[in-house]
């Protein structure tokens, strides 16, 4: 067997406690012979210590001995799978509201959203809210597991019910794909293997699904080339390269580039990646580059292609905060945007957002795991790009000064569904 | 940089994508760390590692030094091969030793035959507090073990260098954010989302160089805890158990006296990689002693600081 390409997609899982998240994450690895006989014998051993019955598929992903103790999810675990033509990185996420840290932190890098529902209990609170901060956070595509079918005998009018529903709220959140598949993942329906119990279902399975999405959506936007500039490489002879990752769009040997926020126009001139000098590199590459002028650009510093990103030193953001204290106006932290860490201040807090209906009401303060909408002034000026049109350039993260905590996740601008 | 013939465009595939993202993290904790160190114990997965270490600041010289924590029970072939890399890349070698801390009476002295597993952590909390180090690069992989699925690619250690999984930092899009207080530090983990299968098709790839354990070979081995161990200076046959020479070679690279081989005759990258393929057993239940003390071994050994 020799290396075949394959390409690479992230995805999130979404959904309530008890509706079988870890358990259809557990199918997908067991039917996809992703799990080893040793891990799954450990599964085994471990669900009957605990008298849940023969194989609890949610301690494949449920590793931490509290999860195991209290039956929950903490934090994100992530698995791996991968197909003759595609590797998956799953981002196992947490759904208690306690947690909704570590849901962004498995959601933000996703190009997909693979949500878990109960069939006899639809939308619940909790995964609503969870489908909004992954629509917040730029996940284009979902595909939806109505799950626990084997329990409703079968039922496609049980089912149909739980359509119209999520057909709403991904219309609500701008969703840009969606597909919706009947599933039992305790059995293993149409997760892997076409259900013969649903005839009346004849769309794809959940790997299917998988298998047809967009992936590497996340870094790519089609609205520029940007390379954040993360460290100078000293050449022999006494040039100079500039290394960092692509993202936005590829980048040419010949592209006009400008250095920002110095706003020095320029052209790339060599390109070498891991390996070796190439004419074009393609996001997700990590590349040094050279350009035909000679600047002082160093970390911090970004070089783009048209449409040009922002330069400033305020702007408003959409703001999911985790701190334990309150966000308030006035208050300073330090913020982290693409290679660039500058002080920061809070100007203003215009609202907090609703998540049952979306709508942004009058908040002087944001509590813990709530998403508002800020107005922020930083030290130093920042090269961004709205969220909406790049996920790299357009996000940023709070710290706390003191711990060094992150204690934000930011997002140039506001989605058009607030 | 323009030395190398030019590749014409292609569609970047999941080696050089997870290439990519491993360069990136090298570069970011550079960039935020003071004083990085790059943990090497000579194994695959750290050897993959210090290429994409060298890969990430060519042509420059590696910009920290590398640290290997002797447990002083290592196979002789890949401490000669150790000494080979880090001499080829002209990198700056610090061995912290357990003999040392056992010597210092930091632990307790488990015998020649006893594991020095977990006698390592102490070793290397009082190495990275010796030389200042605010973060150290590990070649774990989250497939590995189920505590691992579960850590950040910066895992923040406290000032006694423990790990919480309660409480890890968020960790958004790719914003890696390696400011800690003095006394606290961070692992960094770049290989975090490849598979062993990933590690062996992009040594094929590279054509790196590994160990020689790493292939079949022929070797006396007594067989304990359904484990083949190599018989030498760590591992004296007991009681009972029957000396044999198979033709084995090794999945993992740690302790001579808990690290199992297992029956192959995959003698290069090539049929190593059809073996790895078609693996129905991890490689740490394969041939790890380390993990099958408890359902959270890994856990309980990260909690305390380990790698």
């Amino acid at each position: 067997m020799r290396v075949v390409a394959k390409d690479l997609l992230r995805l999130a899982t979404i959904g309530s406690v008890d509706d079988g998240k870890s358990t259809l994450i557990g199918r997908l690895l067991v039917d996809t012979r992703q799990l080893f006989d040793d891990q799954l014998d450990a599964v085994v051993a471990a669900s009957e210590k605990r008298g849940v019955g023969d194989l609890d598929l949610s301690f494949v992903t449920d590793g931490l001995r509290a999860e195991r103790e209290q039956g929950i999810t903490i934090d994100v675990a992530y698995r791996y799978a991968a197909t003759p033509t595609r590797k998956f990185i799953i981002a196992d996420c947490p759904g208690h509201v306690q947690y909704t840290r570590n849901m962004a932190t498995g959601a933000s890098t996703a190009d997909l959203a693979l949500v878990v529902l109960d069939v006899a209990h639809g939308l619940k609170e909790q995964t609503r809210r969870h489908l909004c901060i992954a629509a917040l956070l730029g996940v284009h595509t979902l595909v939806v597991a109505v799950n626990k079918l084997d329990e409703v005998n079968w039922s496609q009018v049980a089912f149909q019910a739980v359509v119209d529903e999520i057909a709403t709220i991904a219309r609500d959140l701008e969703f840009g794909a969606l597909t919706i598949i009947p599933v039992s993942a305790l059995l293993g329906d149409n997760v892997v293997d076409q259900s013969s119990n649903t005839p009346w279902y004849e769309g794809p399975t959940v790997l299917d699904a998988l298998e047809q999405s967009d992936a590497g959506a996340w870094t790519r936007s089609g609205h520029g080339a940007r390379l954040p500039i993360q460290w100078v490489l000293r050449q022999p002879g006494g040039g100079r390269t500039y290394a960092g990752m692509i993202n936005g769009d590829s980048l040419h040997v010949g592209d006009a580039v400008t250095l920002l926020p110095a706003n020095i126009e320029s052209t790339i001139t060599a390109i070498h990646t891991g390996i070796g000098g190439c004419l074009e590199a393609r996001v997700g590459l990590s590349v040094d580059v050279a350009i035909s002028d000679e600047t002082d650009a160093g970390r911090g510093d970004l070089l783009a292609t048209a449409p040009l990103p922002t330069v400033t030193k305020e702007f408003a953001a959409t703001i999911c905060w985790f701190g334990d204290k309150p966000l308030v106006p006035g208050q300073r932290l330090r913020l982290k945007h693409t290679t660039k860490v500058t002080p920061t201040r809070v100007v203003a807090i215009e609202g907090v957002v609703d998540i049952a209906t979306l709508e942004v009401n009058g908040s002087a303060e944001l509590t813990t795991n709530q998403i508002g909408l800020a107005t922020l002034q930083t030290a130093d000026p920042l090269v961004v790009d709205a969220y909406r049109d790049n996920r790299v350039t357009g996000s940023f993260v709070l710290i706390d000064e003191v711990t060094n905590a992150t204690v934000a996740a930011g997002m140039v601008g506001r989605a058009s569904f607030l | 940089m323009t030395t190398t013939p030019l590749r014409p465009p292609r569609t970047a595939d999941h080696l050089d994508l997870l290439e990519s993202h491993a360069i990136f993290i090298l570069r970011e904790v550079i960039a935020e760390c003071e004083r990085p160190v790059l943990l090497f114990s000579g194994g695959k997965d750290s050897a993959v590692l210090l290429h994409l270490a060298v890969k990430a600041f060519a042509p420059q010289q590696l910009p920290f030094p590398v640290m290997h924590i002797d447990t002083g029970q290592n196979f002789p072939e890949v401490l000669a091969f150790r000494d080979a890399v880090v001499a080829s890349i002209g990198a700056r070698l610090i061995v912290a030793k357990v003999q040392d801390s056992i010597d210092r009476g930091k632990v307790a002295d488990p015998g020649p035959m006893g594991s020095r597993n977990r006698l390592q952590t102490v070793t290397l909390l009082d190495a990275i507090t010796e030389h200042h180090f605010d973060a150290a690069f590990g070649g774990a992989r989250r497939d590995e073990d189920k505590a691992r699925a579960k850590e950040r690619i910066l895992s923040f250690r406290d000032a006694f260098g423990q790990w919480d999984p309660r409480q890890q930092r968020p960790e958004l899009w790719q914003l890696y954010q390696g400011k800690v207080n003095p006394g606290e530090h961070l692992r960094a983990f770049p290989l975090s989302d490849w598979t062993e299968l990933d590690i062996w098709q992009y040594i094929e790839r590279e054509e790196m160089a590994l160990p020689t354990i790493y292939f079949a070979h022929e070797r006396d081995v007594v067989l304990r805890d359904d484990m083949w161990l190599a018989v030498g200076p760590f591992v004296e046959p007991r009681e009972g158990e029957v000396v044999e020479r198979r033709m084995v070679r090794f999945r993992t690279v740690g302790d001579a006296n808990c690290t199992g081989a297992v029956d192959s005759s995959a003698d290069t990258l090539e049929t190593v990689i059809d073996e790895v393929a078609i693996a129905n057993v991890s490689e740490r239940g394969a041939t790890r002693a380390d993990d099958r003390f408890s359902e959270t071994a890994m856990e309980d050994r990260k909690r305390e600081g380990y790698f």
